[in-house]
């Protein structure tokens, strides 16, 4: 009785009062490839958004697409679709589906699912090669993932 | 809703695709010798492609330039310190690669037909393999590492004697069931990004992914030499490489798992023209 209590002191010490109402990766609910539900319960932040979709280290969504509102960024991909106008084809709950979890909307889409931690062949350790450790964690954290979302939700021409 | 937008999708695609295919280009080496850098597709992957294509199309038009003449050639260096090794007396019979093999023009049937079953040894071996077991067994020299300077240069000069002849696998009999085990590891996705080598070569080659313009991720040019690390690239290390980039644990250089995927990978190039050393960035 004692420790278990101890316990969901120092988880709840280390995790923070704002992830309360994260959401797992593993609990996530996809609904035809769709997440209604807010990841975090905090909205997101397109400004950062914007940032992650754009910068090599974190989002790397322009590895693969193309986006006019991202000009500055050099070297876009054409792996995917042209993200323009994407904030008008799909609705939020949608893109949520398709940040999280890309294959739930698109069967065996080439696109990684950037919430999740299962599943993997030989997962590695980020791009060292070497096997997955401790350490790791979904391509974005939940918040990240709400900020995209609300980075596309503008992009709506 | 679920919606598959295949078409929506198909025409996005197209359309920012046509400046990336790849491009329309003759190599002729040192002004003579023209090379086969596309060609129908042989029979492993006639269900995929029409033509097979050296990754030399991919490249822009300096990096083409510069493979097409030794002179600026840098890989063709490597060859040249690998010609030295090839006359190097090492181990305990006093042997070097000459005294057995004499000039390396004599080798020029080798490279293309590798990796290849070897009847005595009971296994399908890479040119790196049997390049050891010449060492060890017939000069009784120490075994070089597997992607280690010597080696690349040595294979980059074995390569280089075998320029314009096609590379030539065998991929049935008894090498089958390692060629099945390496169209497998192909297909395979891999690592946390879930991709596998079809998915960027096969299905994405002309596409560019980032600042990479993707090709068919044919191995006729290797070893490589590559302008972005400035060294000769064994072909196992580009496989690596290529794993890593999928946030993967990769397998080691040498494996059988790599030893199967190269005899696979070499097969979907059967036609095209050995290239190496090529230049790449
Ligand atoms: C390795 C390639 C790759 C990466 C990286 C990638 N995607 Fe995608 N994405 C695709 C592909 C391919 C599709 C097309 C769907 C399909 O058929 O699989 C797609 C589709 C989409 C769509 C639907 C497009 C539309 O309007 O129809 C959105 C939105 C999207 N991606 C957003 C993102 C975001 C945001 C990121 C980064 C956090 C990202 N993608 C990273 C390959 C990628
Ligand atoms: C995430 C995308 C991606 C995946 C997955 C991938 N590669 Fe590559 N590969 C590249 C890029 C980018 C290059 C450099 C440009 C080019 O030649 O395509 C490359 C280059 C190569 C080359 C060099 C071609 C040349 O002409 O020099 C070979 C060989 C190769 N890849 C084989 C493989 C194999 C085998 C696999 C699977 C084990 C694989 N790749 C998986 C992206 C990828």
């Amino acid at each position: 009785m004692e420790r278990k209590f101890l316990m969901i002191l120092t988880l709840a010490a280390s995790t923070g009062a704002a992830f309360a109402t994260e959401i797992p990766p593993s609990d996530v609910i996809f609904t035809d490839g769709a997440v209604e539900a807010s990841l975090t319960g905090v909205a997101g932040d397109p400004e950062n958004g914007r940032l992650i979709v754009g910068d090599k280290g974190v989002g790397n969504c322009v590895a693969c697409h193309e986006i006019s509102d991202l000009a500055d960024v050099p070297f876009q991909g054409t792996v995917g679709p042209m993200l323009d106008g994407t904030g008008a084809r799909w609705s939020e709950a949608e893109l949520r589906g398709i940040v999280s979890n890309a294959k739930m909307m698109f069967d065996e889409s080439m696109m990684p699912s950037f919430y999740r931690v299962d599943g993997f062949t030989r997962p590695g350790n980020e791009y060292t090669g070497e096997a997955a450790d401790d350490s790791f964690a979904p391509l974005l954290d939940a918040q990240k993932v709400e900020d995209v979302v609300a980075y596309l939700t503008t992009l709506k021409e | 809703m679920k919606r598959l937008t295949a078409a929506l999708t198909a025409g996005l695609m197209a359309a920012s695709m046509v400046s990336a295919d790849p491009v329309d280009d003759t190599l002729v080496l040192n002004g003579e010798t023209t090379i086969v850098t596309r060609i129908k597709a042989p029979e492993a992957v006639a269900d995929v492609f029409d033509e097979v294509i050296s990754g030399w199309h991919f490249r822009e038009e300096e990096t083409r330039a510069m493979q097409a003449d030794d002179f600026d050639n840098p890989g063709m260096i490597f060859a040249e310190l690998g010609e030295d090794l090839w006359n190097t007396v090492e181990g305990s019979e006093d042997k070097s690669c000459a005294s057995c093999h004499e000039s390396p023009d004599n080798m020029a049937e080798v490279r293309p037909g590798y990796p290849k079953w070897n009847e005595d040894a009971g296994e399908v071996r890479t040119l790196e393999m049997q390049i050891n077991d010449c060492r060890e067994n017939r000069m009784g020299a120490e075994k070089w590492k597997y992607t280690g300077g010597d080696m690349v240069n040595m294979t980059a000069l074995l390569a280089s004697v075998s320029r314009g002849r096609p590379v030539n696998v065998a991929i049935d009999g008894p090498a089958q069931s390692t060629w099945e085990a390496g169209k497998e590891l192909y297909y395979t996705r891999f690592g946390q990004l879930e991709l596998s080598c079809a998915n960027c070569h096969e299905e994405n080659n002309g596409r560019m992914i980032r600042a990479d313009h993707l090709s068919q991720g044919q191995i006729n040019g290797f070893p490589v030499y590559r302008l972005k690390n400035a060294k000769l690239n064994a072909v196992h290390d580009r496989f690596k490489g290529c794993i890593r980039d999928t946030r993967a644990e990769t397998f080691e250089a040498g494996s059988p798992e790599f030893i199967a995927l190269e005899l696979y990978v070499a097969s979907r190039g059967n036609g095209l023209d050995v290239e190496g050393p090529a230049v790449r960035n």
